[in-house]
């Protein structure tokens, strides 16, 4: 039984069982947080009074300038990082545009989008570090702290979830949870719900993924190879049976393409008739 | 008449280089076209009735007719971010089929007079953007994109622009400013794209399917198009079911179809053989209907009167062995999520309506908390730049209207189990004392 008590509150009382002491020890009076006395001639930065967001003063520092735009001869960028902004940038009227491809090509350089790596695409690009900051923290795919090089992101959107993509979330947590190299994590609709529940694993879509293959699964992202060929989206024929001829089925199952229903485990694999009942015309 | 138009042998291997697509009479629609007379290729697609397929449902035709005339910088947009939950029709097309694509942007192009054009296609599609630049760069070696289009003196170019995983990128303006390369925040609606898009200039946006059905539309003629389906609801649509069917997946039907069809038709039927809990019919933003719904013919206008929508064509089917609390958790929180931020009733709305529908599926709530959602949703209605607000407040208040016995139930049990959960753990604890006695 929890007890909701507001630790601001001087006269907070506390349940306290008979002949144990007090769970949070003597009572305390409230202080507030009063700077050092060699502080209290200073001015009061904004916004700093009173705030008990820990970490909330070490978060920035207020009294510096904003950085502008870095200068070229200060930082050096890797040439085929610059030559492939430099190209982004010459598709479009104004190359400001170039910033999302231009923080995603950093950051398949760097990992992440550091400090560093915004630094180098705000040189090339001649932008402020401030506003490439700002496009990533809007965006899912730009990660703006260290994480894995792999990444792994699984479908936990209605679809899925009414098919099992948050239990495959929950297991897959469990085998690579504890690996720095792998970016695991629960995505908005990856637009494959036809294949739920599913994972991207590198951009690689695959499912539905049963239970018994996500230990096969997770070794396979472990080691990097092509997660579960049998199952990967590119190898689809559409579910529509009456859209393709039989020249075509015929042809496309010869390449390796694979049935339009691949059942899960738990339902049987009973062969689906081809289907009769088209759209009426 | 065969009634597959965009999914016709889609699955014909080696479609997406252009040799195939050449080989089945690709580009001979562009060819046609540009020898049109530009007015005529609008009229074409207005007297085909075709409606824009990514959701609001616009008459494509009279949106083209927008675009001003003049010598300017003009351009063209096709919204590949397609990220409604339920909805992978775009996907499916520009995998296999890339090059139809190409085609109907270059016609839509001529049409409207737009010289760049770029294709918006979300993150986390991969390897279907690989496939599109693939077929772009053959096109651009073919002379069928660049500076003489089809040696007509028509200049064109196209770019890949892909996102970073952004749900709002979906919306225009949104994706306007994403492109531009800012934060996709919406803008505010007039100016229209199509006088002040990208860069202000004009700008012509439209989902995949639509410009691939530009091609197909003159291909079969506008009378032919506008015959099928049904009424204001003309053509064949691409439709994405998903959930608990036994054959979730992608399908082209003429408009007009009943849901039951689809569901039990199409896409086999229930799993396990249960009973339909509720539908989203287009995307998990439209109002959710029931199974005394399934009888609705599956076209806008029909869809408009059941109080719902065909938005993106994304039917999810949930079956009575999910709780309506769990889903209207799941859809609210997604929206909390990915709403921009830049509209107050939308960024607190959301919040707060997951935030209660939270308290309710732990058993906190008290059934005016019900009533309380359903205000919220009604304020963010109509109040912000975008629909993201409404995309929310739409689906959650018709489940909480709709199943408002099932939620009451669900905040009765829950609470009751809590209280036994709680009355359980004093039972193993000693007595507590209070007042005089804890001293």
């Amino acid at each position: 039984m929890s007890i909701r008590r507001d630790p601001l509150d001087p006269y907070d009382r506390q349940l306290v069982r008979e002949g144990q002491p007090s769970p949070a020890g003597p009572r305390r009076s409230y202080l507030p947080d009063v700077p050092d006395e060699s502080l209290l001639g200073q001015e009061v930065r904004r916004f700093e009074h009173g705030s008990r967001v820990p970490g909330f003063r070490d978060a920035t520092d207020l009294t510096k300038d904003p950085s502008g735009v870095p200068d070229p001869a200060q930082v050096p960028v890797p040439a085929e990082l610059r030559a492939e902004i430099e190209d982004y940038m010459s598709r479009y009227p104004d190359h400001r545009s170039a910033a999302i491809p231009a923080l995603a090509a950093a950051q398949r350089l760097h990992g992440w989008c550091s400090p560093e790596a915004i630094e180098q695409v705000a040189c090339v690009m001649r932008l402020t570090p401030g506003y490439l900051t700002a496009v990533v923290g809007f965006y899912d795919m730009l990660e703006a702290t260290p994480v894995g090089r792999k990444t792994v992101y699984v479908c936990t959107n209605i679809s899925c979830s009414l098919r099992g993509g948050d239990e495959l979330l929950a297991s897959l947590k469990g085998e690579l949870g504890d690996d720095p190299d792998v970016n695991i994590r629960g995505f908005e609709c990856l637009g494959a719900c036809d294949i739920a529940p599913m994972a991207s694993i590198d951009g690689t879509y695959v499912g539905p993924v049963a239970a018994d293959e996500i230990p096969v699964l997770a070794d396979q992202i472990r080691t990097g190879s092509d997660p579960l060929p049998a199952k990967q989206l590119v190898r689809r024929r559409v579910a529509d049976a009456a859209a393709n001829s039989d020249d075509v089925v015929r042809a496309s199952t010869d390449t390796g393409t694979l049935g339009p229903v691949a059942l899960g485990p738990d339902r049987p694999q009973d062969t689906v008739p081809a289907q009769t009942e088209g759209p009426s015309a | 008449m065969s009634n597959h138009l965009l999914f016709e042998n889609i699955d014909e291997p080696g479609l997406n280089t252009l040799d195939v697509y050449r080989a089945r009479g690709g580009y001979a629609m562009a060819e046609q076209a540009l020898a049109m007379a530009r007015d005529s290729i609008i009229t074409a697609l207005k007297d085909s009735g075709l409606r824009g397929r990514g959701g609001a449902g616009f008459p494509t035709g009279l949106k083209a007719s927008f675009i001003p005339q003049g010598k300017m910088d003009k351009y063209l947009v096709c919204n590949a971010d397609e990220s409604e939950p339920g909805t992978f029709k775009d996907r499916e097309l520009i995998q296999k089929n890339p090059h139809s694509l190409i085609e109907g942007m270059i016609i839509a192009a001529y049409a409207v007079g737009a010289n760049k054009s770029f294709i918006f296609i979300r993150g986390e599609y991969q390897q279907q953007a690989e496939i599109l630049e693939a077929a772009i760069a053959e096109a651009k070696e073919a002379g069928l994109l660049g500076p003489n289009v089809l040696g007509r003196g028509v200049e064109l170019d196209m770019w890949v622009h892909r996102g970073a995983g952004a749900y709002i990128c979906g919306e225009e303006t949104g994706l306007l400013d994403a492109l531009e390369g800012r934060r996709g925040n919406p803008r505010l609606k007039p100016p229209f794209p199509a006088n002040q898009g990208l860069y202000q200039g004009p700008t012509l946006l439209n989902n995949v399917e639509t410009l691939t059905a530009i091609t197909y539309i003159l291909k079969v003629g506008a009378e032919a198009y506008s015959a099928m389906g049904v009424e204001k609801s003309s053509g064949t649509k691409l439709i994405s079911v998903s959930g608990n069917v036994k054959r979730p997946g992608n399908y082209e039907i003429e408009l007009g179809m009943t849901g039951r069809d689809i569901i039990y038709g199409l896409a086999g039927g229930i799993e396990d053989d249960r009973e339909v809990l509720l539908w989203f019919p287009g995307g998990s933003s439209s109002p959710v209907l029931t199974k005394d719904d399934l009888d609705t013919p599956y076209d806008y206008d029909s869809l408009a009167g059941a109080g719902t929508m065909l938005g993106s064509g994304a039917i999810i089917v949930a079956d009575d062995r999910n709780s309506v609390v769990d889903i209207a958790v799941k859809t609210a929180s997604f929206y909390k999520h990915e709403s921009c931020g830049k509209c107050t009733p939308c960024r607190e709305g959301t919040s707060w309506t997951t935030k209660l529908l939270k308290r309710i599926q732990s058993g906190e709530a008290t059934p005016m908390d019900l009533d309380v959602i359903d205000s919220v949703c009604d304020q963010i209605q109509g109040n912000c730049l975008c629909v993201l607000g409404d995309a929310m407040a739409m689906p959650v208040s018709s489940m909480v209207r709709k199943f408002r016995p099932q939620f009451e139930a669900h905040i009765e049990s829950a609470r009751i189990a809590n209280e036994q959960r709680l009355l359980a753990e004093l039972d193993e604890q000693e007595p507590v004392l209070q007042g005089i006695g804890a001293l």
